[in-house]
């Protein structure tokens, strides 16, 4: 059985009741927007508190969780990865079995049916970077016969190109950004433009737990299905360890995975939460997409409508950021994540393109899994973990999504063809 | 900066305004990005439409990410971005403009993070120091100002919030008691970029901001030509024209078609 998403509210408390009204986690959130888009804003607001407390909603999208995306997904046990670490056991929540691939259906499909029913708005559009988000708007806009528009980064379709023909084979348009860094933060900003234009029919579905209020809270709010499954698929001794995890570690870019998978363990006190963000080539390298380990170019800014740690130059201009992951690309991180931060609740570390390849190819070898580049970085950060813990602990891996969509990146980075040969030898 | 001037810079804006008011007479507001299509240019365009009628300016700050921008304005300030334009290189255009006599108000048109990231304070210092009179914040709506307008209230600079078509009757009033210098309304929802024609609705939206404030009403967003300048005036305080004057300066001839269409707005808001 799907969790219910009436727990929502019910763990909405640590310490304070975040965020306030206004949309602001301590320092961070609020609303930096347009005037145009401040009623668009507010109706959100509304329709997110109605359709949170509206029964019918609410069986609607469990049923469709369950019956169409696949929940709850699985926990496995990753004994051999565990194994090879020779520490603590390796848990892995499965959002890579979801429907279309990763972890963003929760959002896209929750969204989407809110709007349909509560405010009976007919087209979509949605910014992408890696294609997940892109290909599950396209995919809830298919199942509930709305129109969908989706901007993504030249550099991203590029790098991406099986997930833009995805997405065009669910009926979406996909529309080139050729802007400035042609990446996510651009899609982003265009998004937003087509949203101001035509927002009296039109829904932005913003895709990770960014952007000005409601959306962080609004995303996290429909992302911690994952962390409440986990949780209890953890305490379980049918599906887990019959405990809760010791640490919790989730790639960070936006932050909507991590946030979905940490908000149900924020009352937990004995629970490590670990962001991973995107570190590129190194932070001195200035190519990466580390808001948090960059002391330099990472601080306190304003971009697309939420006040948090953003990759900037000395001139408030926003910083070009790098990873091998398209969908960690972006300069800026949810607000939440900066408090969690801030009150030493969660932490953040980054791993590398390197050592995300590195954790790539472990899991593909130990488990049989191939992850997205994405949630590699979460996979990545392990041997970084080890020296840190205990072999009695229990740690708990976020597996975003799958990563089919990288393939031809990491064919690229990899060159497989020595290893294929060298172990073809040994048949 | 009129160093003996002891009106604020809200009087200044509310003076140049009110000069202009009359039934089918308004104030011509141009915007111009600094550093496009060069530093140097930026400047000569700004004299040459002081020369041609302009009662305000609003100098455009560059900024990396402008999400309220159409493609126009959007690859003028990313020109000035390369350009190597920065924000103390704005301030100091509007210090050299002041030294060149041109005394007409200064709204800084800036998106929040360079201003944030200059410490607010300080920017509205310096701002002030510079020679200008105040700010317009695409994405800083009245929710998020407090600290910019406690800075601004300081100084004595106007702080002009926006509103927009789809603006409730909540936020008509919020905006408008909250607004300094003069609201900003944009006549239709999208971004900026020069249109074929003005919306219908214009006339009503005007009027029901009007309504319930002494604060102008400057109407800007797809104002490009003189005559869309004279409906404008016909129910407005002023005229703001930002990407048809852009797109005229981005030609070979561009410093005589800027200052050619400064003077058919000027002349359109200018009810002559």
């Amino acid at each position: 059985m799907v969790d219910q998403i009436d727990a929502i509210f019910q763990a909405d408390d640590y310490g304070v009741h975040y965020p306030d009204s206004r949309g602001r986690f301590g320092p961070y959130g609020g609303k930096y927007v347009p005037e145009t888009l401040i009623p668009a804003l507010e109706e959100l607001e509304d329709i997110h508190a109605t359709a949170m407390q509206d029964e019918d909603f609410r069986t609607e999208l469990n049923s469709l969780l369950e019956t169409y995306v696949g929940r709850p997904t699985p926990l496995t046990y990753a004994k051999r990865l565990t194994e090879h670490f020779g520490g603590p056991e390796i848990y892995l929540k499965r959002e890579d079995l979801a429907h279309t691939g990763a972890h963003k259906i929760n959002n896209a499909l929750g969204q989407a049916l809110m709007v349909k029913r509560i405010l009976g708005k007919n087209r979509v559009v949605a910014e992408t970077g890696a294609g997940q988000h892109g290909v599950a708007t396209a995919t809830a806009c298919a199942l509930l016969d709305m129109e969908c528009v989706v901007y993504m980064g030249s550099v991203d379709m590029a790098r991406q190109a099986p997930n833009v023909f995805r997405m065009r084979l669910l009926g979406a348009e996909v529309r080139e950004v050729s802007s400035g860094s042609q990446t996510l933060k651009d899609a982003i900003s265009e998004a937003i433009r087509d949203w101001v234009t035509n927002v009296p029919d039109t829904h932005y579905l913003l895709g990770s737990a960014l952007g000005p209020h409601p959306y962080p809270v609004m995303v996290r709010n429909l992302q911690s299905v994952i962390g409440r499954e986990a949780r209890r698929q953890m305490l379980a001794p049918s599906t887990g360890p019959g405990r809760l995890p010791d640490v919790v570690v989730a790639c960070v870019g936006g932050g909507s995975n991590a946030i979905g998978m940490f908000y149900p363990f924020v009352m937990d006190p004995g629970v490590r939460l670990i962001g991973v963000e995107a570190g590129g080539s190194g932070i001195e390298s200035q190519k990466h997409a580390a808001r948090f380990a960059d002391p330099k170019m990472g601080r306190l800014g304003v971009l697309h409508g939420t006040r948090s740690y953003v990759l900037q130059d000395e001139d408030g201009q926003i910083a070009l950021t790098h990873s091998i992951s398209a969908g960690l690309d972006y300069a800026s991180v949810g607000p939440e994540h900066a408090l969690l931060r801030d009150r030493e609740r969660a932490e953040y570390f980054y791993c590398t393109d390197e050592q995300a390849l590195a954790g790539f190819e472990l899991l593909c070898r130990q488990e049989g899994i191939i992850p997205a580049l994405e949630s590699a970085h979460a996979v990545g950060w392990l041997p970084e973990l080890m020296s840190d813990v205990s072999s009695d602990d229990v740690v708990l891996v976020s597996l975003s999504g799958r990563g089919d969509k990288d393939l031809d990146t990491v064919m690229a980075e990899l060159s497989p063809g020595d290893r294929v040969q060298s172990k073809a030898q040994f048949t | 900066m009129n160093g003996n001037d002891p009106m604020t810079g809200v009087e200044r804006i509310r003076s140049a305004i009110a000069k202009r008011q009359g039934d089918a007479t308004a104030a011509f507001m141009p915007y111009f990005p600094s550093g496009f299509p060069s530093r140097s240019e930026s400047v000569a365009m700004m004299r040459s439409m002081a020369d041609a009628g302009a009662d305000l300016f609003e100098i455009g700050f560059p900024f990396s990410d402008p999400l309220a921008d159409g493609p126009t304005i959007q690859a003028a300030t990313h020109r000035a971005l390369l350009n190597g334009m920065t924000t103390r290189d704005c301030l100091d255009i509007a210090r050299e403009l002041r030294e060149a006599g041109i005394t007409q108000p200064f709204c800084a048109m800036s998106y929040y993070n360079p201003i944030f990231n200059y410490g607010t304070d300080r920017f509205v210092e310096d701002a002030a120091q510079a020679g200008f009179d105040g700010f317009i914040i695409p994405d800083l709506p009245p929710d998020e100002g407090e600290e910019m307008e406690e800075a601004c209230r300081e100084a004595g600079l106007a702080l002009v919030y926006l509103l927009a078509p789809s603006s409730s009757r909540e936020r008509i009033e919020l905006v408008t008691s909250r607004s300094t210098g003069f609201v900003y309304l944009v006549s239709v929802l999208g971004t900026t970029g020069a249109r074929a024609s003005l919306p219908d609705y214009l006339t009503d939206l005007v009027a029901q901001v009007r309504a319930g404030t002494d604060t102008p009403v400057c109407v800007g967003f797809g104002v490009s030509n003189g005559v869309q300048a004279a409906r404008v005036a016909s129910i407005a305080d002023g005229a703001i024209v930002g990407s048809a004057l852009v797109k005229a300066a981005d030609g070979p001839d561009g410093a005589d078609a800027v200052k050619s269409l400064a003077r058919e707005l000027a002349r359109g808001a200018h009810g002559h």
